[in-house]
């Protein structure tokens, strides 16, 4: 086993000095009725190159010829070979958790860059080092406003992912707290005078930015009921290339701003892993669950960086910490934060507009078939259409090996129109061949 | 005992002299290590690292202006070599596992395969989407499947839920079902029963589920007695939350009498998987009467955690309370593998916890690694693992003090009792051992040690590492009678000294802004 | 350390200072040494009330967290608000510069039953 060092006289000659005759007597704590008496039941083991038959197999079932038009919460894009290079030097890959700052200034200083290029995108003061993904960060966002305002109610637009709202729904289920769902308009952006009418109370209104239906929702009219209720307003972005061309939700009204990165440096790779983004202004920081990186001096006055404000978290506070958060999605917030430093202030701009341009030509060319979005209002890359019959668009492409998009009916069974609905994405790997072909293929 | 670090006391001589710590015009401290800016302080206008097709002058005009935002001030504007130089030389700031050894105990910090890398960037791993057309799927579906009932059988449990993103995610999740499955019998019960000897995501995810924690007290040989723990339980309590081995590398020997008496008030039996490495293949938390128990695949299953994660938090369950876990699920209906989704198929489930299903990525890594050792190759990792720890306590018994004679398995816990008449305390011996080379130990851990200094060396870690490392820390308890005063001024080899914690929790400096100050 | 023999304490480390109607509370220098560099610290609002033996706020050190217990029940009649700002002061002069809130006690009676001097030093030993 190449991963296990141990010969067997460096066995018998620590089992010397340890004053054991067997590996076996090491294990006499645990009473024999409780150690397991035969092999474990799992697959035997494989050589490297068995091992990569073997998942090669696996890998060579799934289907990933083109880029997929669903995107609805994960995204393709292109992540230039020198993320990846960069991330895997071990020195970065195989660290911890930065406890010890001395010899962990690579990784501080990194996630203080993180942190940096959230509170720039976000328009907001404070980033935490990341949590686990777009989902649980809308649920912790809830939680930091029931702690802030002292309410128990939350205010969620049903625009807002799916995923996301079952996920919140299941974290308070145990708090108690009460979520009202507020109903989107015919031009799926989030109905203000339900809204208005729900936020009395609230410690927090959530609202998509870019929304679910890919629709740039009315964050600043959210903001300001939400502002006259005293209830916080959390923007939950899912497709943070977004930011590059849409006002910063903290300059829009945001106290919080959520969702993921993964956008940024990071494979779909199936749904995660992915880095959850978690911002705020600057007053609620001693409510801000997650680990946060600040700077310092050494004892020589020199620039260096550590974790700070610890006493917000589990290790310290225990049952009274701001969340039991521990592990977050660092190594995907570096890759974000590697990605970000290439694109730089041109490169993020550039790649924002190229998405939303894609995202117009995919209209335009499914215009030309005959195919109309759903959803009257404007979009960045992803859009709902109509379709006819959304499944069996889906099935026919899924043949074609194109994932076609997202049937809305299985999100919202109930619209009137959600039968026909398709939702796409439309980013820079979408060709525009690729995309005069789907159109096509769409309604042939 | 030879010096393999080939570190001397002498060495520290001139080491911090400014001279030598002065930057060069080329920016470089020592040898090839650099000073380097923030990615923000750096960089010319125009400049950037990417090559992509330029969008059209009408790209955004369709949009309301007031919603578009121009170039964000403050971005970076740097070239490609600019971006490579600046993290390659920030990573030579890091110790990595594959700097040196990472001794980090609770931490689990062993090899991580190249392979499993490789592996998880074939593009039908990488580049499938989550909501892909399950035909699309079916290759990531099969190694859930498998992984799953791997990850069963290992824990001796029924079925596992893939989805918690990390292990205090998966402690989340685990005290979900349990509420859930209380609360399916009437009455979801009031308290969690948690000895004091936890990691503090225990108590936190209890309190997240709303309940009252009750800590109990560990005994003078570190280990949870029935009689506490029968003192404690009444009808108001959900579960205990136990650490098997605890955190004090111990093994609960009590346990199934314990889970006897928690299970007769009609609670719940939940294990924190933190410390699986030490049990692999020779005894399994199933076995011993634990209902729920999560994993953390990036210590037992090698899967990198790059700086603080991800990581990834399976939770297995007896089948009383498979009905309860998370949406999405695996299933198999012939040769066909499908997600489930719809709360209709599970009426008892808990919700969703996640996004998706999970951290995927870490879960091809995992299986990678797990394919790779087999059976014996993961009771050879518990073996091995506890060898390395008891090697380690043997070694450094007369150095260090040992406050519990238990017998330990994966980890050992010191603290700084022998080194206290000299004024060296826990932090200093951990400083002092990075001049060596080395990572420090998990310090301060658990609370119910005053200075524990808590080594986990795991099973990756050669006869002659561990032997340089336990050469360091005698080397240390050595220097600490002979010149405390060199081990309060360590350590003076990397990048930068001891770092003042106290000013950056008093003045929170916590992103760049221009002109920054600290 | 020092204990100062006008002031009155807690088995919790605070102490307690009558001056004229008001009672000043504040940590004792064993306190704050056992904290260590406190950084952030969490007062009550004027005008708010506190009760003998119930937390009125929060003190932090880097490393740990420390509710901070009334020593008599009351109202609170003044905030030392420079402390927000410069929680040293706590670690460099926890009996004067270092002093947290001013309660108007509504039972002057609760002084007596708290420890003196001698007494609290008996406490600390005993914790050693």
């Amino acid at each position: 086993m190449r991963y296990h060092p141990h010969t067997p006289e460096d066995v018998r000659a620590m089992l010397d000095v340890v004053g054991k005759k067997s590996v076996s007597e090491l294990f006499r704590s645990i009473p024999t009725p409780l150690r397991l008496q035969r092999p474990l039941q799992v697959p035997p083991a494989l050589d490297e190159i068995a091992l990569f038959g073997e998942l090669g197999r696996m890998a060579a079932r799934n289907v990933v010829s083109h880029p997929p038009f669903v995107g609805a919460g994960s995204y393709p894009h292109h992540v230039p070979p020198t993320v990846d290079q960069l991330l895997l030097r071990g020195e970065f890959f195989t660290a911890y958790t930065p406890y010890q700052p001395e010899i962990a200034q690579g990784t501080l200083q990194a996630l203080f860059e993180w942190q940096t290029f959230v509170c720039l995108l976000t328009g907001l003061d404070v980033s935490n080092a990341s949590v686990y993904d777009g989902a649980t960060a809308t649920a912790e966002a809830a939680l930091m406003a029931t702690r802030v305002t002292d309410r128990s109610k939350v205010v969620i637009s049903a625009a807002v992912h799916p995923a996301y709202r079952d996920t919140l729904a299941t974290y308070l289920r145990s708090t108690g707290d009460e979520i009202v769902t507020v109903p989107f308009g015919a031009d799926g952006r989030t109905d203000l005078a339900a809204l208005a009418r729900a936020a009395e109370g609230a410690a927090a209104v959530i609202v998509g930015w870019p929304n679910a239906l890919g629709v740039i929702d009315a964050l600043p009219e959210a903001a300001a009921i939400a502002r006259k209720a005293g209830a916080l307003t959390v923007a939950v972005t899912a497709e943070a290339v977004s930011l590059g061309l849409l006002q910063a939700p903290g300059a829009l009204g945001a106290d919080v701003a959520v969702g993921s990165f993964q956008s940024f440096g990071n494979s779909m790779a199936y749904g995660g892993p992915a880095p959850g983004f978690f911002a705020i202004r600057e007053k609620y920081v001693r409510q801000m669950p997650g680990r946060v990186c600040g700077a310092t001096v050494d004892k020589h006055g020199r620039r260096g960086f550590v974790l700070t404000l610890s006493t917000r978290e589990q290790h310290i506070r225990r049952e009274k910490a701001t969340s039991n958060i521990c592990t977050n999605a660092g190594l995907c917030a570096l890759a974000s934060t590697m990605h970000l430093a290439l694109l730089g202030r041109q490169g993020l701009a550039d790649l924002a507009r190229l998405n939303h341009e894609r995202a117009r030509l995919l209209r335009d060319e499914l215009g030309k078939v005959g195919v109309k979005p759903i959803f009257a209002g404007p979009v960045f890359n992803e859009q709902a259409f109509d379709v006819g019959d959304a499944e069996a668009v889906v099935a026919r492409l899924a043949k074609r090996g194109l994932a076609a998009g997202l049937p809305l009916a299985r999100w919202f069974p109930d619209h009137p129109r959600a039968r026909g609905a398709l939702l796409c994405v439309a980013t820079e790997l979408h060709s525009p061949e690729l995309i005069q072909l789907f159109a096509k293929a769409v309604k042939p | 005992m030879s010096n393999q670090s080939g570190w001397k006391p002498d060495m520290e001589k001139g080491a911090t002299s400014p001279a030598l710590d002065a930057p060069g015009l080329g920016g470089a401290v020592r040898g090839l290590v650099h000073e380097e800016p923030l990615l923000f302080e750096h960089g010319s206008k125009g400049r950037c690292g990417v090559s992509l097709p330029a969008p059209g002058a009408k790209a955004a005009d369709d949009l309301p202006a007031a919603l578009v935002r121009g170039g964000i001030e403050g971005l970076p504007e740097l070239s490609e070599l600019e971006v490579v130089r600046h993290f390659t030389r920030m990573s030579l700031w890091n110790h990595g596992i594959d700097t040196g050894f990472y001794p980090l105990g609770s931490c689990t910090m062993k090899y991580n395969p190249k392979s499993s890398e490789a592996l998880a960037r074939l593009p039908g791993f990488a580049g499938l989407h989550p909501l892909a057309p399950a035909e699309h799927a079916q290759g990531a579906l099969e190694l859930m499947y498998a992984l799953e009932r791997a990850l069963s059988e290992i824990a001796g449990m029924d079925v596992t839920t893939l989805n918690p993103a990390a292990g205090a995610h998966g402690e989340l999740t685990g005290m979900m079902v349990i509420r859930a499955w209380h609360a399916a019998h009437g009455n979801p019960r009031k308290k969690v029963l948690i000895p004091d000897t936890a990691h503090g995501t225990n108590p936190a995810s209890a309190a997240l589920n709303g309940y009252a924690c009750v800590q109990l007290a560990s005994g003078a040989d570190g280990r949870l007695h029935p009689d506490t723990v029968a003192a404690a339980m009444d009808d108001d309590v959900a579960a205990i939350m136990i650490t098997n081995p605890n955190t004090l590398g111990l093994f609960e020997s009590d346990i199934a009498e314990i889970a006897r008496i928690v299970h007769a008030r009609g609670g719940l039996v939940y294990g924190d998987g933190a410390n699986m490495n030490a049990l692999l293949g020779n005894a399994r938390p199933g076995d011993m009467g634990f209902d729920v128990i999560q994993y953390n695949l990036h210590k037992t299953f090698a899967t990198p955690h790059g700086g603080g994660g991800p990581g990834s938090g399976p939770v297995a369950v007896k089948a009383t309370l498979a009905p309860f876990l998370p949406l999405p699920v695996v299933v198999k209906e012939g040769e066909q593998y499908r997600l489930v989704t719809d709360p209709k198929e599970r009426p008892r489930t808990i919700g969703r916890i996640h996004g998706f299903h999970g951290n995927f990525g870490m879960m091809v890594r995992a299986w990678a690694y797990l394919r790779e050792l087999g059976p014996e190759g993961l009771k050879a990792t518990s073996d091995l693992a506890v060898l390395n720890a008891n090697y380690v306590r043997a070694s450094l018994q007369g150095d260090y003090n040992l406050p519990y004679q238990t017998d330990s398995l994966h980890e050992v816990v010191f603290d700084d009792t022998a080194q206290k008449e000299a004024g060296v305390t826990t932090m200093d011996v951990a400083k002092r051992l990075i001049d060596h080379g080395f990572h420090p130990p998990t310090i301060y851990f658990p609370l119910v040690v005053h200075g524990a200094i808590m080594i986990e060396p795991t099973e990756t870690e050669s006869k002659e590492t561990i032997d340089a490392f336990v050469a360091a820390l005698k080397a240390i308890a050595e220097e600490a009678n002979r010149d405390p005063e060199a081990l309060k001024a360590s350590p003076s080899k990397p990048f930068r000294a001891r770092l003042d914690e106290t000013r950056a929790a008093r003045k929170p400096v916590l992103r760049w802004t221009p002109g920054m100050k600290v | 350390m020092t204990i100062p023999d006008d002031l009155k304490y807690t088995k919790d480390h605070e102490w307690a200072r009558p001056k004229g109607a008001r009672v000043l509370v504040g940590i004792t220098d064993f306190a704050q040494d056992q904290l260590g560099d406190v950084v952030f610290v969490e007062l009550p609002a004027v005008g708010d009330e506190v009760k003998k033996g119930e937390s009125f706020g929060v003190v932090e050190s880097t490393k740990a967290v420390s509710e901070l217990f009334a020593p008599i029940s009351g109202k609170v009649v003044e905030v030392n608000d420079p402390l927000v700002e410069a929680p040293e002061n706590i670690n460099e002069d926890p009996y004067e510069e270092g002093w947290m809130i001013a309660i108007e006690p509504s039972d002057p009676k609760e002084l007596t039953e708290l420890l003196d001097a001698k007494a609290y030093k008996a406490h600390v030993d005993e914790q050693g």
